[in-house]
Parts: structure tokens; C-alpha cells; sequence
């Protein structure tokens, strides 16, 4: 039997591409955000093999070898790249070891925000009348007092440490996961695919987290991925003002407080954490942007 | 418009009241107490002890200082501060024009540079101006203040020479009677000279680090807003019968896209207040933030108690009337209601 061999080449449907693949196609249409995704990963890279690549032990103090510069200053050595701090300990190791911490705390944070923020969201959303009336209440509430100062009174109450920091910023920050699942949850429940959902007999549980609760998801990446710069940020302020990770972990918002006598001799035992900082979170916000662009269909097309 | 405000109003009572209940019970859970920090080292007679305690209420309990407390608010008596023996009220109005005035001129500074930066980047869209001005607002987004103001003093401060380092004022070679408690009213009213450009070059450091947060969020707000507005019909009517771009933008747009600009201004009063904590503490500026960290570290409850539960007020408020102006400015609102 002849075959028409130019037909099926039309009429064969196109597969569309997998939500991954058309995901990644429009994410990858903002240079800033690959690039912000680049310096995440090196970030993490480091903070994995920290115990590798760093030079030197975060902890040992090099007596003979205190405040030294970085290798670009007269004086500078090869075999402290990035200089020594007032206790001769290696600048580049610590600020190493430093990235664990900061994305520890950044990445608990979210965890702890996303799982407690999607519960008490949907069941917001979900049961409404005083439930739902009593949760954003206390969102209410911890949003009134400002973040900063919440986090301090916390700390304060729970003591400085590093897992009170997390305690602490997750407290701070909680109230946007609820409210964004809440108005999500919201918007999809009166949907008709829910309503068919029902219809159909499926139970509450499976309706709240199988049937609603992915196409509530987009946003919440995107706060997710905004919400661990905010947290590094808090929890080094927290650090700075000396109630977060204590001496001698190498905190990098503890470490700048600690070498704030050196800002005229030594500046950059006080730069160079502050840098740390600012491009991990910087690179963090780049990459949440870029996916913000291409999770959110209405920006797409604009 | 008027049965929104009531159920506005009346949604903010609850807040309020559990407001005051959890600052107090925070405070009390703080470990250390107050009497012991005093006490130090040198040590008191177990009698003397149970005196002070019977002194400041500590021997009552919980409920009872709870209702104490209340009914205190109720009379506007916050407490008085274990410390210093003033009234809490009467030291937190002392201290709070120094950061009135730092948060007004971070905003300022924030709105001034903020917005036009925002609009030029919606109108020059993917360009050169757009992608740099941009790239320098998430910059300023993603920066950690605290550091932010150390890097400036070490640079402006320390090397230039141009400002100085911390304070209000230069107390020695100035001194006039404080009339408004805004340094830089009263040095003009004093009339001295030098003392406005010297209240001036204190304040300006300070600023610039409170406002880079808000002036980065307002830009990206006027940017994203403007390129929302600037696809509305009208916008292309305006730019059909010819108009001028600058007026266009200027004037058509622009009008429009500062609705959701101006809420995020109200509502950034939050952040603004905390990021004072941390603005105060490096610049020795002395406002409400750094006396909230102090007191913390002297563990003194009523003025804790009594300054997170004035700046939360002042937050809760704030947000009221954001809510309320954003129905006035925005009439399509209003009549939704």
C-alpha cells in the first residue's frame, strides 16, 4: 500500500514541551537570572566542599600572622589569599565555611516557613470563618511589630544562638507564606475544577493538598527563592548586633561586627564579609527574579 | 466608604489587644530578671531584694501585673523605665523626633531618586539606562545596610573627611535650646551659625544608608507599575493626538502608576523603623532604635515592653490610613466599596 510520506510530518500533533522544558526556555531569556543562578550554585559548590577547597582550618589562629592583607594589597601572601583577621585567622576559609552557615540558615528557614506556611494557609483558606479569622490575626500581629525588632525581642527571650536565629527569622517572615497561600488557596478553591473535584467525591485532604495545593505553587517558589535572601540578610543583621551564630563561628554578619575596631587600620577584615553577603544575596534575588519572570505567565508575555 | 472604616477600625481593636498581651508575656520570658542585672555583682540583702521586687509589682502575680499594666495604658503610663527612672511615654516622645526625622529623610531621599529612576527605566524598557538602573536597584535591595554604612563612613567619613562620623549634631561647638526636637528646624531657628549645615552633614549618611532598601523598592514599584499603565488605551490615545512624551509619561502615565507606588510607601514605615534599629546603632544616632537595643541588652522590661508596643502602634496606625488614602486616591476602589 503507497504511503503518503509528507502527511504525517503536519498532522502528527506536537507534543507540547514539559512544563521543565518551557520553564527552563524562559528562564534562560534573562541573562541576569542564569547568571544569579551561576553564583548560587558556586555558592553552594563551596559551601558542600568547604572542607576541601579552604586553606586552612576556619578556627586556627595564626599568632605570628594577624591582620594581614589580601594577596592584591602590598604584603599580601599566597598562603592567605584573602588576608588574616585580628586572631590571624585565614579571611578566605572562614568566609568559606561562613557560606555553610548563611545558607543553612537560609535554606531552614524557607523549609520551616513553606511547611508551616502552607498548613496553616490552606486551613485558612480552607475552613474560613474563625479559623481562618484567628490566623491572619496573628500574621496581623507579627507584621505590626517591625521585623527586625521582633527577631531581636526572640532571640532575646530564646537566647543567641544559631538555632534560635532560624526560630527567630521564620517567625519574622512566616506571615507572607500564610497570606500568600491563603489568597491563592482562595482564588483556586472557586475555581470549577474544584468544584468537579467535589463533585467527584475526592476528601478534603487530598482536595487541600493533591487538587489545589501545586496550582498554588508558582508564587510560592518565588517567595520561596526571595524568602532565603531575606532570611540570610535578617540573620546577619541578627549576627552583626551579636545575637545570632556566637564567636567563634564564622558568621559572616558576626565576623564584620567583630572587626568593626579595624574599619580605619584594617578595612578589609570588615569588606570583605559585607561582600559575602551582598553577593550571595544579590545572586539570589537575581535568580528569584528570573523566576518570578518565567513562572508567572501574565509577565511572560508582557 | 464610611462602613468600611469602622470595619476597618474594629478589625485593628483585636490586633491591638493581643498586641499588648504578647509584648507583655515576651518580656516576661525574657531570662534575667531586671532586679538580678541590678544587683551585679556586689550584692544585695535578700530583704532589700524583696523590697525592690515588691517595688516594681515583680512579687505579684502574672495576671495581676498583666491587668496592672492595662489599666496603666489605659491612663497613657507605659511604665517606667528600671534604668533611668523616667517615665517610658516621656522617653520614648525624647527620643523619637531623632528617628522621625532620619526616617522622613531616608524616605525623602528614597521617593526623590526612586521614582523618576523608576520612570525612566519603564521608558527607556530593556535598554542600557533600564538594565543598569535596574541592576543597581536590586544591588541596593540585596545590601546588607549594616555594612552599607560602615563601607560609607570608612569612605566619606574616615578617608574624604567630608562628614561626620556619628551623633546629631556637634553638641561642643553648637548649642541652642531643643524647640521641636527636629535638629535640623531647630538649629535654624537657633540662628547660630554653621549649625544647620552641621545637623545637615550628620544627617546625610545616615539617610542615604535608611533609604537605599526603600528607594530600591520604590523604583522597582514605579518601573513595574509604569510598564503595566503604559499598555492602557488611554496611554496610547494620549501618545496618538500627539502629545509630548514627557507629557505623556510625565503626566498620563504617570499619575496612574504612582497608585500602587504610593501604598508601598506607606506600607514600608515597618521596614523603615527597623531598618533604624540597625541605622541608629552604627551612627550612634540617638532614636528609638538603638534605645530598643540598648534596653534589651540592660534588660530593662518596661522600656522594652512599653517602646514595641508605641512603634507597633504608630506601625499599626500607619497601615490604617495607608488603607484609607489608597480608597481616596484611588476612586475606582472606593466606589468598588
Amino acid at each position: 500500500m503507497p504511503v503518503d510520506v509528507s502527511l504525517p510530518a503536519i498532522t502528527r500533533p506536537t507534543a507540547p514541551p514539559s512544563p521543565l522544558l518551557s520553564f527552563w526556555r524562559s528562564f534562560r531569556e534573562n541573562r541576569g537570572a542564569v547568571l544569579g543562578l551561576a553564583v548560587v550554585s558556586i555558592v553552594i559548590l563551596v559551601a558542600i566542599f568547604a572542607n576541601f577547597l579552604a586553606p586552612h582550618d576556619p578556627f586556627e589562629q595564626y599568632r605570628g600572622f594577624t591582620k594581614l592583607p589580601p594577596i592584591w594589597v602590598d604584603g599580601g601572601s599566597w598562603t592567605y589569599p584573602l588576608g588574616t583577621d585580628a586572631l590571624g585567622r585565614d579571611m578566605l576559609s572562614r568566609l568559606m565555611y561562613g557560606s555553610r552557615i548563611s545558607l543553612f540558615i537560609g535554606l531552614s528557614v524557607m523549609a520551616v516557613s513553606m511547611v508551616v506556611g502552607v498548613v496553616l494557609g490552606l486551613a485558612a483558606g480552607w475552613f474560613g470563618g474563625v479559623v481562618d479569622v484567628i490566623i491572619l490575626r496573628i500574621m496581623d500581629l507579627i507584621m505590626s511589630i517591625p521585623s527586625l525588632v521582633l527577631a531581636i525581642l526572640i532571640v532575646a527571650i530564646i537566647g543567641p544562638n544559631l538555632t534560635n536565629t532560624i526560630v527567630a527569622v521564620t517567625v519574622v517572615y512566616l506571615p507572607r507564606y500564610v497570606r500568600l497561600v491563603r489568597a491563592s488557596a482562595l482564588t483556586e478553591l472557586s475555581k470549577d475544577y474544584v468544584t468537579a473535584a467535589k463533585v467527584s467525591g475526592v476528601g478534603p485532604w487530598r482536595l487541600m493538598f493533591v487538587t489545589v495545593l501545586p496550582n498554588c505553587l508558582p508564587p510560592l517558589i518565588v517567595q520561596a527563592a526571595l524568602g532565603v535572601s531575606d532570611a540570610i540578610l535578617e540573620a546577619a543583621a541578627l549576627g552583626f548586633l551579636g545575637l545570632g551564630a556566637q564567636p567563634p563561628t564564622p558568621e559572616w554578619g558576626s565576623m564584620l561586627a567583630d572587626s568593626r575596631d579595624l574599619i580605619t587600620s584594617h578595612p578589609w577584615v570588615m569588606a570583605l564579609p559585607g561582600i559575602a553577603i551582598l553577593i550571595t544575596v544579590l545572586a539570589i534575588n537575581l535568580m528569584g527574579d528570573g523566576l518570578r519572570d518565567a513562572l508567572d505567565p501574565r509577565l511572560r508575555k508582557s | 466608604m464610611f462602613r468600611f472604616l469602622l470595619r476597618r477600625l474594629a478589625l485593628t481593636v483585636p490586633t491591638f489587644l493581643a498586641l499588648m498581651f504578647v509584648t507583655f508575656m515576651m518580656i516576661r520570658m525574657v531570662p534575667g530578671d531586671p532586679i538580678e542585672v541590678r544587683r551585679g555583682e556586689r550584692g544585695i540583702s535578700p530583704e532589700r531584694l524583696a523590697e525592690l521586687r515588691h517595688e516594681m509589682g515583680l512579687d505579684q502575680p502574672i495576671w495581676k501585673q498583666f491587668v496592672d499594666y492595662v489599666w496603666g495604658l489605659a491612663h497613657g503610663d507605659f511604665g517606667v523605665s528600671i534604668i533611668t527612672k523616667n517615665p517610658v511615654l516621656q522617653e520614648f516622645l525624647t527620643l523619637f523626633p531623632a528617628t522621625v526625622e532620619l526616617s522622613v529623610c531616608a524616605l525623602l531621599f528614597a521617593v526623590i531618586i526612586g521614582i523618576p529612576a523608576g520612570v525612566i527605566a519603564a521608558s527607556r524598557r530593556g535598554g542600557v539606562y533600564d538594565q543598569s538602573l535596574m541592576g543597581l536597584a536590586l544591588t541596593g535591595y540585596s545590601m546588607p545596610i549594616f555594612w552599607w554604612g560602615l563601607i560609607l563612613i570608612l569612605l566619606v567619613s574616615n578617608t574624604l573627611g567630608w562628614t561626620p562620623v556619628s551623633g546629631r549634631v556637634d553638641l561642643i561647638k553648637y548649642y541652642y535650646p531643643s524647640v521641636t526636637g527636629f535638629m535640623l528646624i531647630d538649629s535654624l531657628l537657633s540662628g547660630e551659625k554653621g549649625a544647620f549645615a552641621d545637623a545637615v552633614r550628620h544627617l546625610i549618611l545616615p539617610t542615604i544608608v535608611l533609604g537605599t532598601v526603600p528607594l530600591a523598592v520604590i523604583a522597582r514599584m514605579t518601573r513595574s507599575s509604569m510598564l503595566e499603565v503604559l499598555e492602557e488605551d488611554y496611554v496610547r490615545t494620549a501618545r496618538a493626538k500627539g502629545l509630548a512624551p514627557y507629557r505623556v509619561i510625565g503626566i498620563h502615565a504617570l499619575r496612574n502608576a504612582l497608585i500602587p507606588v504610593v501604598t508601598v510607601i506607606g506600607l514600608s514605615v515597618g521596614s523603615l523603623l527597623a531598618g533604624a534599629v540597625l541605622t541608629e546603632t552604627i551612627f550612634s544616632w540617638p532614636g528609638v532604635g538603638k534605645w530598643l537595643i540598648e534596653s534589651i541588652g540592660r534588660r530593662d522590661y518596661p522600656a522594652l515592653q512599653g517602646g514595641i508596643l508605641l512603634i507597633s502602634s504608630i506601625v499599626i496606625v500607619v497601615n490604617l490610613l495607608v488603607d484609607l488614602t489608597y480608597g481616596l486616591i484611588n476612586p475606582r476602589i472606593r466606589h468598588a466599596r
